[in-house]
């Protein structure tokens, strides 16, 4: 029952999906690539890149495209996009009613501080997953990788840099 | 009624119109709720957006179930997030299905393998900022974490468990 699987996986996703989309990525990853092998890393790749360059929320984008790509129809994106939706819904607004309670709460200070690295170790593992022989093909893709890496490091906007290596790959490759 | 509407239009605007991570839309959000529709005064926004942001799931999720709930409870939450999930939804379900069809034309495909290099700079480089941040022992973790993540094939949710347990027992244990 791979929709029920998929939704169980998005659920997942969601609700320890702290420190936003590209932290989510590496639970992503965990789950479709690494667990279930529902995709290639490449191919949550070019997911995460058309996700980047169009608009609305990564981790929306996202979502609702794995589920299209793991099923091949909507019901699957509908079931995804639900799922990523629900921690909003269910816990957010409990953080919410309780707000004043939690404002300075010296344990959830306590807890997000170890939970810092660990987020910060997530989205290291995403892009460490990436890094393989199926992007890094030749000495080209590596020169595409070290100007977008600087270009970004110095606050290029990101679409921008998509779209260059976009036109980069089909000067270079075709 | 007309409340709730605002709300889904506002966000929905958001929606389709900013591009990014959740961070990214901050701004566009702050502009509509706080200056133009004044729902909030802006360090009310801040504080909890400061909240919405430790919460697990989409930023942008999590800011539109805050402002909606101040509004109008919790349907107004349900409007607020169904107006910014919307155009995604809809715009990227129209790339995927034509995509598949498109991604064995030459063309798309070199398009990717330009792409792709290109994708990992970009996590790579808010990966390194935020690292760049820590004291030394958490770059030290959030490297190792990293490698544990990827090459063992271990699952994030482990580390997050880890992480906020061990964070809530040294709170315990601290004075307060």
């Amino acid at each position: 029952m791979i929709y029920l699987q998929l939704f169980l996986s998005y659920l997942k996703i969601g609700f320890f999906g702290f420190g936003g989309g590209y932290a989510m990525l590496s639970l992503i990853q965990n789950e479709m690539v690494t667990r279930h092998g529902w995709m290639t890393a490449t191919e949550l790749a070019d997911i995460v890149a058309v996700s980047q360059m169009t608009p609305g929320p990564i981790a929306i984008n996202c979502a609702t495209y794995v589920g299209y790509t793991v099923t091949g129809n909507i019901w699957g994106s509908l079931l995804t996009t639900l799922a990523v939706s629900l921690p909003p819904l269910t816990l957010m607004v409990l953080i919410t009613v309780f707000y004043t309670r939690l404002k300075n709460n010296r344990y959830m200070q306590g807890a997000m501080k170890w939970m810092k690295p660990m987020i910060c170790g997530m989205i290291g593992a995403a892009a460490l997953l990436f890094v393989n022989g199926a992007t890094f093909i030749d000495w080209k893709s590596y020169a595409i990788f070290l100007v977008c890496f600087l270009a970004t490091w110095f606050k290029v906007d990101s679409i921008l840099m998509i779209c260059l290596s976009a036109v980069a790959g089909i000067l270079l490759y075709v | 009624m007309k409340t709730l509407l605002q709300l889904f239009w506002a966000f929905f605007k958001i929606g389709a119109f900013t591009f990014g991570s959740g961070y990214a839309m901050i701004p566009m959000i702050e502009k509509e709720v706080v200056d133009k529709r004044k729902w909030f005064d802006k360090d009310d926004f801040y504080d909890q957006f400061a909240l919405a942001s430790s919460a697990p799931g989409p930023f942008a999720l999590n800011t539109a179930v805050f402002v909606g709930y101040k509004l109008k409870g919790w349907w107004g939450s349900l409007f607020a997030v169904l107006g910014a999930v919307i155009p995604s939804f809809v715009i990227i379900l129209i790339i995927a299905i034509y995509l598949t069809e498109f991604r064995d034309n030459r063309y798309v495909g070199a398009a990717f393998k330009g792409i792709r290099p290109a994708v990992i700079a970009l996590i790579a480089v808010p990966f390194i900022n935020m690292l760049k941040r820590l004291p030394w022992y958490f770059m030290v973790l959030g490297c190792a974490v990293a490698a544990v993540i990827c090459y063992l094939g271990v699952s994030p949710i482990w580390f997050i468990i880890a992480g906020a347990a061990i964070g809530l027992i040294l709170t315990y244990r601290s004075k307060p």
